[in-house]
Parts: C-alpha cells; sequence; structure tokens
C-alpha cells in the first residue's frame, strides 16, 4: 500500500504534481510538459514498472480543456496502483507525448486512445487506427458522437459497387431508455435520450 | 533475380481485398490469416511477412468483434451493463460479472455479506476451471492433439449444467448484481460442485496422460515462443501468461478481493516461459481452483446474500417487492434511476481467468456512468505477438496464438 510518507515524498520532488483526492488510489495531475519526464521516473527510478491502462476521458465539448489522458500503473512492490492524469491543452487538436518508449505496453492502448478520441500522441511509432478501420472518419467516444452511430462509407469499395451498402446507424428504436437529470420525479423518469427517433419516425440525422 | 509476389489469403473476401495491394519484394511472401481462422479462437487477424517459412513480421489487426461496449456502459444504468459482461471473455462471464460488480461497489465504498462474497468467489474458481479447460483442450488441437478436447469438453459441459441450474443460462449468465447476485445458490447445488470437483481431477489426469509428457506435444511447445520476464512486464502481460513467464503476480494474493485472503492456495508460475510453461501453469492453476471451491464449500457462511442495506442499489427479491410497499419502491427507483453511486473515479481490476480485467469507472453521481474504460487482459497480452512472432516457424503461431489463450470478445469489446 502507498503510505502518506511516499506521496509526500513524490510531491516534494515533484512540485509541478498536484494530489487528486480519491479513494481507490493515489492519483497524480501532471501538466503535459512533464508527461514523459514523470513516466520515466516511475517507471525506472520507483517501482511502477507495470503500465496497466491508458485511457481518455472527454470532459464535454464546452470544457475548456476538453481531453485528459489517464494513466495506470501498478507496482509489485507497493502492490498498488498510481493514476497519473494530464489534460491535453488544445482541445481541437488534443496532442500528448507518447509513452510507448518508456511503457512499450502503451503502444496499443494509445492506438485505442487514438482511435476513440482522436487524441495524437507525438513521437508514436505507429499511430493508426485499432479498433475501427482506418478510413473511419469519427471518434465514437467522444460525448458528440451518437450512440447509434453515424452512416459511414464501407471501407470495401467492391462490395460497394455491387450492394451500395454503407454502415448504416444501429436500429434504436429511441433506446436506451435512461434516467437523466435530477430535477422532480416527473421530469426524471426513464426515457430515451435521441427522442427524433422512434418506432414511426426515421432518425433525424 | 526474379521476383515474384505471391499472396495466399485465408479468410472472407473483405479481409482478401483490403491485403490486396500489398507487394513484397524477392522469396518474400505476403500471408493473411483471418480474420475467420480456426486458429485465431475468433476473429482476429494476421498479416505475416515470411521467408521461406520463417515469419519476419507479424502484424495483429483487430477490431472485427468491437461493439463500442465503453460507448454503451455510458448510456445505461450500472446494472443494465451486466449482460454487456457476459460478452466480454465470453469463456468465462461469471468472473467478468463479478469483477464488474466489485467495481461498482468499490466506488459506492459497498461491502457485500459474507455469504454473496463466498458465492462470488465460488462462480469466479468454477469460470477460471470452465475456461482453462476449453483453453488447454483447444491449445492441445492447435498442436494437433484432437483427444484431450473431448475430455476438457466433456467436463466442460457438466459445469455449464451448473451454472444453468445456478443462474438460469448456460452461456451469458449475467449472475451478479450491484450489491449482491440475481439468486441465491438453489437446494443440493453446492453438493453437485463437490462431486463435480471430485470427479475433475481423473479427467485432469487423463488429460495430462495424453498431453503433458506427449513427445510430439512437447516439441511442438518446448522453447516456442518464450516471453523473458522483462518482455512480459513491458507489455503489461497478466495473468497465466505472465506467470507462465515466472512473475509471482496473482491479484487473488497481493490484492485480495471479495474475500480471497480467507482461502488457502497457491500460485503457479513457470521457469521458461514458453509455450509449454503456459500450459503447465494453467494444467496447475484448475487444481488450485479445486482447493478453493472446496475450502468455500466447506466453510459456506449462512446469511444474507445480498448488501439488505444499500437501500438505493440493490433492489431486494421478487417475493418482498410484491408484499411490501417499502420494498416496491426501492425496487421501482432502482431500476428506473440505476443503482445510486457517488460521483467519482474508481480503478479496479480482478484476476480473471486470461488475466487482469479491469474496470475504470468515472462517475459524477447517479445511475450512470460518465465513462467506463474495460482494461482487458487478452488485448495487452495480444499487444506482445507483433514482438514474439518474428523468427518463429508459420507452423509455430497456431501454437503461440493457442498458448495466450485470449478472447477477442474481449480484446476488442
Amino acid at each position: 500500500m502507498i503510505d502518506e510518507d511516499f506521496t509526500n515524498g513524490i510531491l516534494q520532488k515533484h512540485p509541478f504534481l498536484n494530489k487528486v483526492s480519491h479513494a481507490d488510489c493515489l492519483c497524480l495531475s501532471c501538466p503535459p510538459e512533464h508527461w514523459m519526464e514523470i513516466a520515466e521516473f516511475f517507471c525506472h527510478e520507483e517501482t511502477f514498472d507495470m503500465l496497466v491502462d491508458l485511457t481518455a476521458i472527454d470532459q464535454g465539448e464546452e470544457k475548456e480543456n476538453r481531453f485528459t489522458v489517464v494513466v495506470h500503473c501498478y507496482s509489485r512492490i507497493h502492490r498498488d496502483y498510481l493514476r497519473i492524469q494530464s489534460d491535453c491543452l488544445d482541445s481541437e487538436s488534443p496532442k500528448m507525448p507518447s509513452l510507448s518508449s518508456v511503457y512499450p505496453a502503451a503502444d496499443w492502448h494509445e492506438r485505442e486512445t487514438f482511435d476513440m478520441f482522436g487524441i495524437e500522441f507525438t513521437d508514436h511509432p505507429n499511430l493508426k487506427r485499432i479498433l475501427m478501420w482506418d478510413e473511419y472518419p469519427y471518434y465514437p467516444l467522444r460525448k458528440e458522437f451518437p450512440l447509434a452511430g453515424i452512416d459511414t462509407p464501407l471501407p470495401a469499395d467492391d462490395v460497394v459497387e455491387v450492394t451500395q451498402a454503407s454502415v448504416e446507424p444501429a436500429p434504436m428504436m429511441g433506446g436506451p431508455f435512461v434516467t437523466q437529470g435530477s430535477g422532480p420525479m416527473s421530469d426524471s423518469e426513464p426515457r430515451a435520450k435521441d427522442e427524433s427517433w422512434t418506432e414511426e419516425t426515421e432518425k433525424s440525422r | 533475380m526474379s521476383t515474384t509476389t505471391r499472396e495466399i489469403s485465408i479468410g472472407d473476401v473483405a479481409a482478401r481485398g483490403a491485403e490486396g495491394a500489398s507487394k513484397v519484394e524477392s522469396e518474400r511472401m505476403a500471408l493473411n490469416v483471418g480474420p475467420s481462422h480456426p486458429t485465431t479462437h475468433g476473429v482476429l487477424r494476421l498479416v505475416m511477412e515470411l521467408n521461406g517459412d520463417l515469419i519476419e513480421k507479424c502484424e495483429p489487426v483487430l477490431g472485427y468483434l468491437h461493439r463500442g461496449d465503453e460507448k454503451i456502459a455510458e448510456n445505461m444504468t450500472y446494472n443494465q451493463f451486466v449482460p454487456y459482461t457476459d460478452r466480454l471473455d465470453y469463456l468465462s462471464p461469471l468472473a467478468n460479472n463479478v469483477a464488474y460488480a466489485l467495481s461498482v461497489e468499490k466506488l459506492a465504498e459497498l461491502d457485500v455479506p459474507e455469504r454473496c462474497q463466498a458465492i462470488r468467489v465460488l462462480v469466479c474458481e468454477l469460470a477460471r476451471i470452465s475456461s482453462h479447460l476449453l483453453g488447454m483442450g483447444v491449445f492441445g488441437m492447435d498442436a494437433g492433439a484432437w483427444t484431450p478436447f473431448m475430455y476438457t469438453f466433456t467436463e466442460r459441459e457438466k459445469l455449464y449444467t451448473l451454472f444453468e441450474e445456478l443462474t438460469g443460462a448456460r452461456f451469458t449468465t449475467s449472475y451478479t448484481r450491484i450489491g449482491g447476485v440475481a439468486r441465491d445458490v438453489p437446494d443440493g447445488w453446492l453438493d453437485r460442485v463437490i462431486k463435480f470437483c471430485d470427479e475433475l481431477p481423473k479427467a485432469i489426469a487423463e488429460v495430462e496422460k495424453l498431453l503433458t509428457r506427449n513427445r510430439i506435444f512437447i516439441d511442438r511447445t518446448e522453447g516456442i515462443g518464450v516471453i523473458s520476464k522483462d518482455d512480459a512486464l513491458a507489455f503489461g502481460m497478466t495473468g497465466p501468461n505472465l506467470r507462465a513467464s515466472g512473475i509471482d503476480l496473482d491479484l487473488r494474493k497481493d490484492k485480495p478481493y471479495s474475500g480471497y485472503e480467507r482461502y488457502d492456495f497457491d500460485v503457479p508460475i513457470g521457469t521458461k516461459g514458453d509455450c509449454y510453461d503456459r500450459y503447465l501453469v494453467r494444467i496447475e492453476e484448475v487444481k488450485q481452483s479445486i482447493r478453493i471451491i472446496k475450502q468455500v464449500i466447506a466453510d459456506f457462511p449462512d446469511g444474507p446474500w445480498y448488501a439488505e442495506d444499500a437501500r438505493k442499489i440493490f433492489a431486494p427479491p421478487k417475493e418482498k417487492i410484491l408484499s411490501s410497499m417499502e420494498e416496491l419502491i426501492q425496487n421501482f427507483m432502482i431500476v428506473t434511476e440505476g443503482p445510486q453511486v457517488p460521483a467519482g473515479e474508481v480503478y479496479f481490476e480482478a484476476e480473471n481467468p486470461k488475466g487482469a480485467l479491469g474496470f475504470y469507472i468515472v462517475s459524477k453521481g447517479g445511475g450512470v456512468p460518465y465513462r467506463m474504460k474495460i482494461r482487458a487482459p487478452s488485448f495487452c497480452n495480444l499487444s506482445i505477438l507483433e514482438k514474439l512472432a518474428p523468427g518463429h516457424m508459420l507452423s509455430d503461431i497456431t501454437v503461440i496464438l493457442g498458448s495466450l489463450d485470449f478472447v477477442m470478445g474481449e480484446c476488442d469489446r
């Protein structure tokens, strides 16, 4: 377990780090310019040599720093996780240095984050889409992307020529039905997120 | 010197079309395997560059089973997502259910009663046995041994009968709820689990007779696909694949959850980190799981099987809903608004059969997560393939893939 002394030692050594309070593990927020330095420090000088997870959070279009990259490392000595997070400064074309030279495990995680959020990891050896196909034009885990998906051309030209098919949005039929907001009960009963699309009317998009 | 360009394609038309443009010089050959190919254990596609029979480059192409589970999770309540966890590692749905429930409970800082913990440990270990039985069976098949698969599949079938009795479904169990499980264990079920555990070692012994000292099997697996300790750690491998490389990391021991600290078991580790070691580790893990199950059942706690005081998280059993106003309201609120979880962030990993399955949940309060990242062990375990495969013969790739024991449902999410 990570104790108070360890945390204070880290914070003294790297005054630009900020402790974010969360119940589950030590969480540090780091300015993007120190991102590499901190990863190298925790990997080589400390014992957090396993990068277990790397992902991003979309804080919403209205936020100034929209994207936050989050890394979880595990130390077999402390037997605990460490969370380091950093805001991408530019929300239009978010960038973050790639950790794949420090942690090879970051390679695929960063490709996935690029695929889903459009965050560019500079100096990544092979930054291309991993789950969606290469030509896919959207970043699906951004908050403005609809759950059902967006009509997109099929990546196979020969198939399109014969079938005229495209990748269609999922038939949601108004669902899923989720309670939203915290107003009075009458306003907060479960309703469809996208009510423009029901069995009778086509989806507006 | 003449230049020959050949492409041999196994798989569907779309994959072949996408790969059609590749050009390789001299005697090299581009080989596309998948996405539908028996050795890939799912819809994994490999684009390889061969020099004769030697693999020079191997690039895994993922995403053929991508369903956007993380996006879906942002749009439904915590309990509604439980069936989606079945479809991550679909060879051990019970273990996924438990890992997910534990993650949300950690966020809600909710402790479940001992009986619930015991049930969860029990189903986790049964899921581990079921997953490893299939994993070992198809691994043997990948190396050319058909018979062991018949033994392991027969045993797995018995397990599925037990799962059906417990959860109502053989495959997609959806057994846990946030704050408990869907129902208590049926009468006499524990005895049938014990009976299964008594019979299983006989079948395992048969498999061991067929594989463990089998000359052909050893020749095909020993020294093949060696993953060093450093590589295994650097690529974030977990589970049996990491332990086979000699690293003693098992979250059941290192960060015990759901009461694993109460049970006595050993963590097998390998010495070389080759395909044979990965097989041996899995065999031993099945035996250890039997040990855990027997301890759980021998000391099976009485009492409630769900968190009774978690009124905003767990919906009470049906008979109470139908007879009491208070419980009816409670059930209505949980079904419509979802289990109420405080704002915050949590990262939790459970030791699943394939490795550490992690959930990173960001909540802004309420019944729906703001963001949920699923850390899939198969995804991380597969990422080493690009480094591991070059230098091996083409025929070794089936054995390497079999020994990594991945599931694409979880890898692509």
